[in-house]
């Protein structure tokens, strides 16, 4: 749209303004939101606005209620902007990074390197007709888009963003995580019954029976770090691991480390990616469960499915990858920070806090970007390749890491030093696997005459 | 807690409930009918909300509307029960008995309601009831026979199902 | 001021409608500016541009069954899984015993499953 032959085309420079205008504003407004509100929708924090900056007293003031109810919707609906908006920002690396990961150009012509181009394929799905095929059953067709954007929205209540950035720290956190995402399940089985077309049916059993079988091993290496941690609540699974990666569950405990591969593979397979995409493998059943959804509808389930590799990579970071933690700051550092609970926190409890937020955001990005990476490396499997997999090697050694930390936290009981020195082996040895990696990657490089070119990104 | 605000949320979930309910047995389609009981599922998750019973109400959600749903709509799929309604003339007389049975019953259960429960005090209780801690504390103390009689139920429901598979294969 | 258990549940609840809400907002947006001009082939189900043949209400493989079967089974024994981690600590060595006759039959189920060959997808 930006370079149609029919008006005068931007310059360069400016596209890239307008981009990076678009990109910190929308990124920076949805990100500050979610700082200020989430920390501030607490009633003692409430309580505490009202009294020093409103000046009134939040107990006998009529409408103390209303102020919660309000900063708690507009929390709600800045959250799920955000999922909607991550969802685009994905697709949008996606599409950026396969390109280069096939020798291809991608996406380059709404905004600097394409970046606005969700943008506008929202828009463009806007108006686009919304079909529901004749023969389809028309209310369960209507209703399954809601079963899948409600369990994705849900997910967001107790999805941690930093230290006090969590819209409510339930104490059932991850329990509550797994119960929520088995809407989607009802919902993809929804949307390919009704559609009544053998694509859309095959994709949605197909897309069932891998979602509720790789539950299991997921469900079951969840318990590994709930048992290190000792609590469900997402915040207590952050606050039981430090900030140095030999501090993360995942080095701390060899168990951890399997049960961290064996959750990771599993939230592939829920998630449909690939090598686990055979239920809307489009070169075999078209586009499975959503074959037959067009326009928005289809939309609202595109959103859902690249929204959850954010969720996705969120909830490994909580649980095995230390979550917020910063550096050199401890638990006291954060009561200190907070000072007395009744008044507003000051400007360096905020500060730990964006600080915080950075942290999990970063550490998010790099597993989501682990995701992608996976997604155009590896081939897709078949189904029966995806059920021997799971039920053959996932659950007996989600078993086998189960007992194991059982059997590791008696002894860490009586050692405690034990999970230090584990820490210390195992980052070194990932350290030193990575830094392998690397060096065959260079050699494969070289080897091929190829070189790495990053002047035209 | 006021009392009042209690009872609204309390009937957002009950109502909705008893229509969900209805709608599982009056449904002509089994597709609706199982809807209907993902609904029922989720408002009787509300209700256990509001005794406090946490667990119980997110079990319900991910046991009940997650997997005996999933196992449910795969039953409808597998048998093809179509959208369009199972004309089954012969169940016509157990309608009526089922009618009268399940009115007889309901009439005993708010007698007895009437009776033993309305008017008392619900007792308070502590902080810490329904949530997953005391649940787990009473499960693996005070009903660990059950609780390890449940993995022996599992174990028996694993080879029922082979068995029954088995057979159709 | 502590939460009152319920108000936890708030933010859910309200997560909820405005998830639905705004699900509901967009697709009425889409309803109103999209335009509406079907006609007979494209309402009909897609199957690769051809007329399609039969129904797609068809039955499918018992496998899927006993997939759902074992997942209800593994997904009640995960549950009991939760408290008892949270637990565990508490509990102590009986805890410990507890749990591994537990886990124990039902990995016994586990190899009569696959032992029997449901597991294998392709026969």
């Amino acid at each position: 749209m930006l370079s149609s032959p029919q008006r005068k085309p931007f310059s360069p420079r400016a596209v890239l303004v307008i981009t990076l205008a678009v990109g910190v504003l929308l990124f920076g407004a949805l990100f500050t939101g979610i700082l200020v509100l989430t920390a501030a929708i607490k009633p003692v924090m409430i309580a505490a606005f009202l009294r020093q900056v409103v000046g009134v007293d939040p107990a006998t003031w009529p409408h103390t209620t209303l102020v919660t109810w309000v900063s708690m919707a507009i929390t709600a609906l800045i959250l799920l902007t955000f999922g909607a908006v991550i969802s685009g920002a994905t697709v949008w690396w996606e599409m950026r990074v396969s390109a280069r990961m096939q020798s291809r150009i991608g996406y380059n012509r709404a905004g600097a390197g394409g970046f606005l181009q969700w943008i506008a394929d929202a828009v463009k799905l806007l108006f686009k007709e919304d079909l529901i095929p004749a023969e389809a059953d028309q209310l369960l067709f209507r209703v399954a888009p809601y079963f899948v954007m409600t369990g994705f929205a849900l997910t967001f209540v107790a999805l941690p963003f930093g230290e006090g950035l969590v819209a409510a720290d339930l104490n059932v956190g991850i329990f509550y995580m797994v119960a929520v995402t088995a809407l989607v399940v009802v919902g993809i089985l929804l949307a390919g019954w009704s559609s009544n077309s053998k694509w859309a049916l095959f994709g949605g059993m197909r897309a069932a029976a891998q979602v509720v079988s790789y539950e299991i091993p997921a469900g079951i290496a969840i318990m590994v770090p709930v048992l290190m941690a000792g609590t469900l609540s997402m915040q207590g699974i952050i606050r039981a691991q430090g900030a140095w990666p030999w501090q993360w569950f995942v080095f701390t405990n060899p168990a951890a480390t399997v049960a961290f591969l064996i959750f990771f593979i599993s939230q592939l397979a829920e998630g449909n990616r690939t090598p686990f995409d055979l239920p809307e493998a489009d070169s075999e059943l078209v586009a499975g469960y959503l074959s037959e959804y067009s326009g928005f509808r289809f939309a609202l389930f595109f959103l859902v499915e690249f929204g959850n590799l954010w969720v996705m990579a969120a909830v490994l970071t909580t649980l095995f990858l230390g979550g917020w933690q910063i550096p050199w700051v401890s638990a006291a550092d954060w009561t200190a920070a907070r000072g007395a609970l009744g008044d507003l926190p000051g400007a360096g409890w905020w500060g730990l806090q964006l600080l915080s937020m950075l942290v999990m955001v970063l550490k998010t990005l790099v597993v989501l970007n682990v995701i992608v990476w996976i997604r155009w490396t590896l081939p897709r499997i078949r189904i029966d390749q995806m059920m021997n997999l799971c039920w053959k090697y996932l659950v007996p050694f989600a078993f086998a890491a189960f007992v194991f930390t059982l059997l590791w936290q008696v002894l860490l009981a009586r050692v405690p030093l034990l999970a230090t020195f584990t820490g210390f082996i195992m980052t070194g040895l990932f350290v030193a696997m990575a830094a392998l990696f690397g060096r065959q990657v260079k050699a494969n490089i070289a080897a091929s005459g190829d070189h790495v070119d990053l002047t035209n990104w | 807690m006021n009392v009042t605000a209690e009872q609204v949320i309390f009937l957002a979930f009950a109502v909705p409930l008893v229509a969900a309910a209805i709608g599982v047995v009056v449904a002509r389609s089994p597709m609706y009918a199982a809807m209907s009981l993902v609904g029922a599922f989720f408002c009787l998750a509300g209700v256990y909300v509001l005794l406090t019973a946490h667990l119980i109400a997110f079990l319900q959600i991910l046991v009940y509307a997650g997997a005996v749903m999933v196992l449910f709509l795969f039953v409808i799929m597998l048998l093809s029960l179509g959208g369009e309604g199972q004309q089954l003339d012969r169940l016509k007389q157990l309608q009526w008995l089922g009618f009268v049975l399940g009115g007889g019953g309901l009439m005993a259960l708010l007698a007895w309601i009437s009776r033993e429960v309305a008017g008392a005090e619900m007792a308070a209780v502590g902080p810490d009831f329904g949530t997953i801690k005391a649940v787990g504390r009473a499960l693996f103390t005070t009903y660990l026979l059950p609780f390890e009689a449940t993995s022996l139920l599992l174990t028996v429901a694993i080879v029922g199902a082979v068995v029954v598979a088995k057979e159709k294969i | 001021m502590p939460l009152t258990p319920l108000q936890t549940y708030f933010p859910i609840g309200l997560v909820l409608l405005v998830g639905s809400g705004l699900a509901l907002v967009l697709l009425l947006l889409a309803n109103v500016l999209g335009p509406r001009r079907p006609n007979a082939a494209k309402m009909s189900p897609f199957e690769c541009g051809s007329v399609p043949v039969g129904s797609a209400r068809d039955r499918f493989g018992v496998k899927f069954y006993v997939v759902a079967l074992l997942f209800i089974v593994f997904d009640i024994e995960a549950v009991f899984l939760f408290p008892w981690a949270v637990l565990s600590t508490e509990l102590g060595w009986a805890g410990y015993v507890e749990m591994l006759i537990f886990v124990a039959t039902l990995v016994v189920g586990l190899a009569y499953v696959w032992k029997k060959g449901v597991l294998d997808w392709a026969e």
